[in-house]
């Protein structure tokens, strides 16, 4: 096999494992949906960002996008990256003439895959189910967006799990760090009704970046819709973390 | 004349470690070992916890660096060997978590397309004797099984060389005998074997060749029938009496040499079995003595092993 068949024959069964992973499919691809559909449900009417009217769903269908990407390329793939270590199946990997490369970049394209998965499938389920204006030519803002934002998500996967010592811990310590922050980044409540103190606090981390890249295609009539600020602060957490995790990744269990 | 013979002498070896050493911090726990084993031969490398044999393991399988010695695994060095020197090996490590998503039959074959020229996927799994599970998700099989698709991994490259890091811990002994058939097998097929094991059983059923590892030192290496002097140490000879009968009541030569231990066993050591016994059963006809559970043992490989061990960590 050449390298991208290689690759290819790796990718898809990682995908086929991801598929199959009842928590997996629950909590990165069920829970986003059912998030905007309560979201959606309880708040209506009308909220103001950057200045601009717009409508409720019309808010948090970027939102939950946002929650979409980062259960697929950070809490899931964070948990798959210990899970596989522990269990001594990258040691095993590293046995075999699987080059490590094709080891790490099928594992992160999942991720990437997924979440560009939810995001289109979130789009689509604003667009018929709230009337979610679909972006025209601030599509290119938006797809570039999910692709920064899935591809930095991963790179941070990579450099956290090495700080994670056993797979039972791993969704606690990718949820206790995302959790509050989606509260605080505009992901479940509009930036105008958070405290100026905790706005400031999100703006050091990635999901407020994130969360602000997506939601600017989606309000923007024209022009290309991209947040290049935004962007790059998630282009340089994923580049830091891809550095730090290149120093620190094991391939062997913890314990050993 | 010197090179060519000098090469095939390289050749004949799968693994050859001269001078090896390992410390962490200050531990030093390889301490300058030798190793050598020719090709298809299975070599069973016994030694107690924390001697220094995983660690020994992990630097012939290219995991773990070593602070001096050559080492030549396949004619390379495994630290700086490439994907095409890890296609001539195959691995059965000590953890066996399998993927839970997939299939036997899956998994197989997933591993069959990291290597260039894989053996059959489905000849495969019947050799390991799985074909009856191919299409299970391995969260079905049994401990056994699991170990067995470790196995069938590890040979679907086609490998030269094997290591085989405990494969049989934890089986039931039919579980045990299974295996040991596999492993047999495989000998067959001309695979070279580097075997770690607890068990005596195990190394003597299947090893040409064993070592012993104590301490970070190789203590004694030889065929499992000469391991540590075996096939010079005397002969135990030893039986119950009727409970009227002593000790002392034996004919002289035998009362000498006779020890009744607290297995409540008289046991007579014997330089010349065959005399003993013929003095012994002889006065046992005279004296009316069944002798009914008279047993002749020469020291088990397990005997030979635990002395070694025992040698090693109270040396006098």
């Amino acid at each position: 096999m050449s390298g991208v068949e290689l690759f290819a024959h790796q990718f898809r069964s990682d995908l086929v494992r991801f598929w199959r992973n009842p928590q997996s499919r629950y909590f990165t691809i069920l829970l986003p949906i059912v998030f905007l559909v309560i979201f959606a449900a309880i708040f209506k009417g009308t909220t103001i960002v950057d200045g601009r009217r717009i409508d409720i769903t019309t808010f948090y269908v970027p939102g939950i996008m946002t929650l979409g990407i980062i259960s697929a390329a950070f809490v899931n793939l964070t948990q798959a990256i210990v899970t596989q270590r522990e269990n001594g199946e990258f040691k095993r990997l590293r046995g075999t003439p699987l080059p490590a490369g094709i080891v790490i970049g099928s594992r992160a394209l999942v991720g990437v895959v997924v979440a560009v998965a939810m995001s289109a499938l979130l789009l689509l389920i604003g667009r018929l189910a709230y009337d979610v204006r679909l972006p025209q030519t601030t599509m290119v803002g938006l797809v570039i967006a999910v692709v920064v934002g899935a591809a930095a998500f991963s790179c941070i996967s990579f450099a956290v799990a090495t700080r994670i010592a056993a797979a039972d811990t791993a969704p606690a310590a990718t949820n206790l760090t995302v959790l509050p922050l989606y509260f605080i980044s505009g992901v479940f409540v509009p930036e105008g009704q958070i405290p100026k103190f905790l706005r400031g606090v999100a703006t050091v981390f990635p999901i407020h970046h994130l969360s602000r890249a997506l939601l600017r295609p989606i309000t923007d009539t024209h022009g290309l819709g991209i947040a290049g600020t935004d962007l790059l602060i998630v282009g340089a957490w994923g580049v830091a973390a891809l550095l730090f995790a290149a120093r620190t990744f094991q391939w062997s269990p913890r314990a050993e | 004349m010197r090179g060519p013979t000098a090469r095939a002498q390289v050749s004949a070896s799968a693994i050859d470690v001269r001078g090896l050493r390992k410390s962490y911090g200050a531990h030093e726990v390889v301490g300058g070992i030798d190793i050598e084993v020719g090709e298809g031969e299975i070599f069973a490398f016994l030694g107690p916890n924390g001697a220094g044999k995983t660690t020994t393991v992990e630097i012939l399988e290219g995991y773990r660096s070593r602070n001096a010695g050559e080492v030549s695994v396949l004619g390379e060095d495994p630290a700086a060997a490439g994907q095409s020197w890890r296609s001539r090996i195959g691995l059965v490590l000590q953890s066996c978590t399998m993927p839970a998503e997939l299939t036997v039959r899956e998994l197989v074959e997933l591993y069959a397309g990291y290597y260039r020229h894989p053996r059959s996927s489905a000849e495969t799994i019947e050799l390991v004797g799985l074909a009856e599970k191919r299409d299970a998700r391995t969260t079905q099989l049994s401990g056994g099984q699991l170990r067995r698709l470790d196995v069938a991994l590890a040979l679907i490259g086609d490998p030269e060389l094997v290591f085989l890091d405990e494969p049989t811990t934890g089986f039931d002994p039919s579980a045990r005998h299974h295996a040991w058939e596999v492993i047999s097998d495989l000998r067959e097929l001309g695979k070279t074997i580097f075997l770690t094991t607890h068990y005596m059983d195990e190394a003597e059923a299947l090893a040409d060749r064993v070592a012993v590892i104590a301490a970070g030192e190789i203590v004694a290496e030889g065929t499992p029938e000469t391991l540590g002097g075996r096939d010079h140490a005397r002969t135990d000879v030893s039986f119950t009496l009727s409970s009227a009968t002593t000790v002392a009541e034996l004919p002289g030569e035998l009362a000498a040499a006779a020890q009744l231990r607290e297995d409540g066993r008289v046991h007579v050591t014997a330089l010349e079995p065959a005399r003993a016994l013929h003095t012994l059963t002889g006065w046992a006809l005279e004296h009316r003595e069944q002798l009914g559970d008279l047993s002749v043992s020469r020291p088990t490989l397990e005997d030979v092993y635990l002395q070694l061990i025992d040698a090693n960590e109270h040396p006098q």
